[in-house]
């Protein structure tokens, strides 16, 4: 009954010179899960997410990404064509959009499909006008990121990771870029995503949206999961002290 | 002002352009090649590979070009065991020490851009890519080549007009561009200001031209670049 997870850490560990920024996270997500990770700056919460897809290479611990186990070397590279592969698979869309500027929104989107996936134009091209559309960005397909919005150029990267039919969805503070105004309308592009059973796991301070949107709510502190379970057990109170302080930081007026 | 001498002192200026056109060209070319070496010597994991490629930008920027040519053209020629080299039939012809001379000097210069241009590319890109599933040649070629390539082409464009320019020192041994027609015509006429004015004038026509081709380029690669907002 209950899917096999996509991804499994045990015992991660990641230490940057001396600074110990993870500290033995052993965390797993199944298919369709929607988990939010909380918590301060300096938790550990986007270095985690980054050893997900390998943009950091953990110190030591175990990593499984879609039931295959990651070949890590301790300091040395890992296999790079295993991770290519499953880079592929879990997608990552992050703060600062990181779209290729000198390529239109369209090129943007079609980029990786065509030139990683080694997929047929054709069937890229429609695949990218369609995402573009759902995203409402039809008008702006020819347009270079520089000349968008954060909001659009956000909602392109969304689309750009989607592009590569992953299998889970990895943001990194999707929306702390973003002026005020613009955040919402990432939010629900995101919130359509999760409602599709979609695979999402999103770093974010955001915690009106993590409350409502999540299935799981992971707090880091200092590198360790210093709480974890269903938002409205989380949010209830009385289960992490450490968890309603940090809260509390985010509602008061 | 006497048109006619004018018109007949252009004509014979003009017939040293294809000279002055074709070192740029070659040492340009030359030059580029090098400083795609240099540049990987710079940043080779391998000390004295990286100590050669500081060496050779610092004297080579460091040193004035009419001095290098000098010393490639006279001061090579002391050296028996280069008088005595395969080279030297090259080496001998101030034609070559010219080519020689500003493709070493430009290669120090361009070798700079590149290392510029590359730092130039912003990592949340090639990060994006890498996320993507992209590594190696791949990412290169589809991401940071060209990004570097939008950053580096302004500033090599200016490098490429001081070249055009710089052709005209190459008159001092005895290379017959429009810089050196120039001081034969003065040196018969005595008429400095026209011939000059009209010497000026060519320079300023091929260095248009480059100016020119280049916002094309730069138009057709970076139109994205003109509405940059941070």
């Amino acid at each position: 009954m209950s899917t096999p997870p996509v991804i499994v850490t045990q015992a991660l560990n990641k230490r940057f010179g001396t600074v110990e920024v993870l500290k033995g996270i052993d965390f797993a997500a199944r298919d369709g899960e929607v988990v939010s990770i909380l918590g301060a700056s300096g938790s550990g919460k986007s270095t985690f997410l980054r050893c997900l897809n390998l943009l950091e290479v953990p110190t030591s611990g175990r990593l499984h990404l879609l039931g295959e186990e990651v070949r890590l070397r301790t300091g040395g590279p890992v296999d790079r064509r295993q991770v290519d592969r499953l880079r592929a698979q879990v997608a990552m869309v992050f703060q600062n959009f990181c779209l290729w500027s000198h390529m239109t929104v369209l090129e943007n989107l079609m980029e990786a499909p065509l030139h990683v996936q080694r997929r047929s134009k054709a069937e890229v091209r429609a695949e990218a006008e369609a995402l573009l559309e759902r995203v409402g960005l039809t008008a702006r397909a020819g347009a270079y990121p520089a000349q968008l919005s954060g909001g659009q150029q956000q909602r392109a990267a969304i689309a750009r990771a989607l592009m590569m039919k992953p299998r889970v969805l990895l943001f990194d503070e999707p929306t702390s870029a973003l002026d005020p105004e613009l955040v919402g309308e990432v939010l629900k592009v995101m919130r359509d995503l999760a409602d599709e059973g979609r695979t999402m796991l999103i770093v974010t301070h955001e915690m009106a949206f993590a409350r409502d949107v999540s299935s799981r709510i992971l707090f880091l502190d200092k590198g360790v999961i210093a709480a974890e379970g269903t938002p409205d057990r989380l949010f209830g109170g009385a289960v992490s002290e450490r968890f309603d302080q940090f809260i509390s930081r985010f509602v008061h007026h | 002002m006497d048109w006619a001498f004018l018109l007949e002192t252009t004509r014979q200026l003009l017939s040293g352009v294809p000279l002055a056109l074709q070192l740029a060209v070659l040492s340009l070319g030359a030059g580029m090649v090098l400083a795609v070496g240099i540049h990987a010597a710079a940043v080779s994991g391998i000390a004295p590979l990286r100590w050669i490629a500081a060496a050779h930008v610092d004297l080579f920027r460091g040193t004035p070009l009419l001095v290098q040519i000098f010393f490639i053209y006279y001061g090579l020629g002391q050296v028996p065991a280069i008088r005595d080299s395969a080279l030297w039939p090259f080496l001998r012809e101030p034609y070559w020490c010219a080519v020689l001379a500003l493709a070493l000097n430009t290669s120090a210069y361009t070798a700079e851009i590149i290392r510029g241009a590359l730092a130039a590319v912003p990592p949340g890109e090639v990060e994006a890519a890498r996320a993507c599933g992209m590594s190696g040649l791949l990412l290169r070629r589809r991401i940071v080549w060209p990004i570097a390539l939008r950053h580096g082409l302004p500033v090599y464009g200016s490098e490429a007009i001081l070249m055009v320019k710089a052709t005209s020192l190459t008159s001092i041994i005895t290379l017959t561009e429009v810089t050196g027609i120039a001081h034969k015509l003065i040196s018969s006429t005595y008429r400095v200001v026209e011939i000059f004015v009209a010497a000026g004038a060519i320079y300023l026509a091929m260095t248009f031209a480059l100016t020119l081709a280049l916002s094309l380029a730069e138009r057709r690669l970076g139109a994205h670049l003109s509405h940059r907002r941070s």
